[in-house]
């Protein structure tokens, strides 16, 4: 598979099982963020196949890349949102431009943030929450569309290690209600910890192919 | 079209959120589109003018015409009596009379004054003669003349008549031309201006794609945005233009062409139309700018 100039990743075949839960690991510059980025069709392959629920990606037009979208939650290390709406229109946004924004579904936002601790906070503009508020508004808006798929890109990145536990938690609770988890994360104690409640199959980026992670992890 | 300009205007007001309230591009937009409505009011104004001006013009003059008789002062009332006689007989001539000397000194008096004594100069006998709509046969009256009243020349006002009434109408165009170019600019403006806000909301863009947003909902939040702004400034616009041609000096014989500048009766409705054009204009060149951006930014 390659993407841009050159081949990033050789001879790479994975295929995600519904409801399983994947850890993506390997060193810095090793293609983690840019290998979930074509798992979303972010990123389009210049070779090889990606495909998104059975559809070959670059068969998708823009709009049909989008309506793929609302059946994966995304959440990245740098998350970002839209800074001049509060963090519950935030947490609604995938809802909103689905045009899904309706009193039944929006009554499951007061219990989804609720659900990431952030009930208190659901009035407040985005720059006023720390790292791990962020993370989680972020998680929420990931799932507020009940998505098939969560793919997250280091998100306990830039938090500290209790807020990490938290999140990890929280991954961990939504793929035992049947979501697809795929994390991408160079720490590797949070591995480690995930291990303690939740089977979940590490995978390893090195050397342009993915291997499964050995008995170490 | 409809459905889509209908949609426009009932619009999405969570969709409206998406886009961060204020820009400058935004206002920009309010204040540009409002700039070219104001100018486009004058040309409308003046395009209008022009064509009364063309259509009195050819109207008035197209249907008066003179006759010159330059004869000696004895022979002079009997030719007057015969070229009479013959526009009677002409077929188009509604009516003809010769112009007293007072009245044609009065026509005098402008360039050589009050006191002009008439009897020693030797000022031609005119002889005005109004025509029907369908006019008259020039050519065989000028036969006529020169056969019956050598010293009468017919004077149909062609020659001067064919000049003003091509200027009106060049007035007019250029009038066209201009709304035509203020319409150009505009778009040309509201595009940049489009282009600059989608740019810099790259970020508000990128979230929304990354939920799922399609583009043509993006696309709509921002031209939704863009054509209510061209709206409401194109508006504001008119009004202040049709204040400015309202104050303008009414129409006066003796003002000529400068004061007949303003809007009369029904023209008044015209200029409402600015402000809608305005915002089509304002719709698609926001439209093809949002395409053209949401399509390179990936």
């Amino acid at each position: 598979m390659s993407y841009g100039g050159g081949e990033l990743f050789g001879d790479i075949s994975l295929k995600v099982q519904p409801g399983s839960f994947h850890f993506l690991t390997g060193p810095s510059g090793s293609g983690k963020t840019t290998f979930l980025k074509l798992g979303y069709g972010a990123l389009l392959p210049t070779s090889g196949q990606v495909r998104l629920f059975g559809q070959e990606v670059r068969s998708l037009d823009r709009d049909g890349v989008a309506l793929a979208r609302r059946r994966i939650g995304v959440v990245h290390q740098d998350v970002k949102f839209l800074d001049h709406l509060s963090v519950a229109d935030n947490v609604a946004l995938p809802l909103t431009v689905s045009g899904r924004d309706t009193a039944d579904q929006l009554a499951n936002l007061d219990e989804l943030l609720a659900w990431v601790g952030l009930r208190d906070r659901a009035d407040a503009l985005p720059a006023e929450l720390s790292g791990g508020e962020r993370q989680r508004a972020a998680l929420a808006r990931a799932v507020i569309m009940q998505p098939e798929v969560v793919l997250a890109d280091e998100p306990t990145g830039n938090i500290d290690w209790e807020m990490s536990q938290r999140l990890l938690t929280l991954l961990v609770e939504l793929n035992r209600m049947g979501t697809t988890i795929l994390v991408a994360t160079h720490d590797l104690n949070l591995i480690r910890a995930a291990k303690s409640h939740v089977q979940a199959r590490v995978l390893r980026i090195s050397n342009r192919r993915l291997q499964l992670a050995g008995a170490d992890l | 079209m409809i459905a889509e300009a209908s949609a426009l205007l009932i619009g999405d007001p969570q969709a409206d959120r998406m886009v961060p309230p204020t820009g400058f591009t935004a206002r920009l937009t309010g204040f540009a589109a409002g700039a070219m409505a104001f100018l486009a009011v004058f040309a409308l104004a003046l395009s209008l003018a022009t064509g009364r001006l063309a259509e009195r013009w050819s109207d008035e003059l197209g249907r008066a015409s003179t006759i010159r008789i330059s004869a000696p002062a004895e022979e002079r009332a009997a030719q007057v009596e015969a070229v009479l006689r013959i526009l009677e007989a002409t077929p188009g001539v509604v009516s003809s009379r010769a112009i007293p000397m007072e009245e044609a000194a009065k026509l005098l008096e402008p360039w050589f004054g009050p006191d002009l004594p008439l009897d020693t100069l030797p000022v031609p006998q005119l002889v005005e003669v109004v025509e029907e709509k369908s006019g008259f046969d020039a050519q065989g009256l000028r036969l006529r003349l020169s056969a019956e009243v050598p010293g009468a020349v017919l004077d149909d006002h062609t020659r001067w008549r064919a000049p003003l009434v091509q200027a009106a109408g060049r007035l007019r165009f250029l009038g066209v031309l201009s709304i035509l170019l203020i319409a150009a600019t505009t778009a040309a403006m509201i595009t940049l201006a489009a282009q600059a806000a989608l740019a810099a909301n790259a970020q508000v863009i990128a979230v929304l794609r990354l939920v799922g947003a399609q583009d043509s909902y993006i696309a709509k939040a921002f031209v939704r945005r863009f054509t209510l702004r061209a709206l409401s400034g194109a508006a504001v616009g008119v009004l202040l233009g049709m204040l400015a041609v309202w104050m303008l000096p009414q129409a006066q014989e003796d003002g000529g062409f400068l004061t007949g500048l303003g809007l009369q009766g029904w023209h008044w409705l015209l200029p409402l139309f600015i402000p809608l054009l305005g915002a089509a204009v304002a719709f698609v060149a926001t439209s093809a700018a949002a395409r053209r951006t949401l399509r390179e930014l990936t």
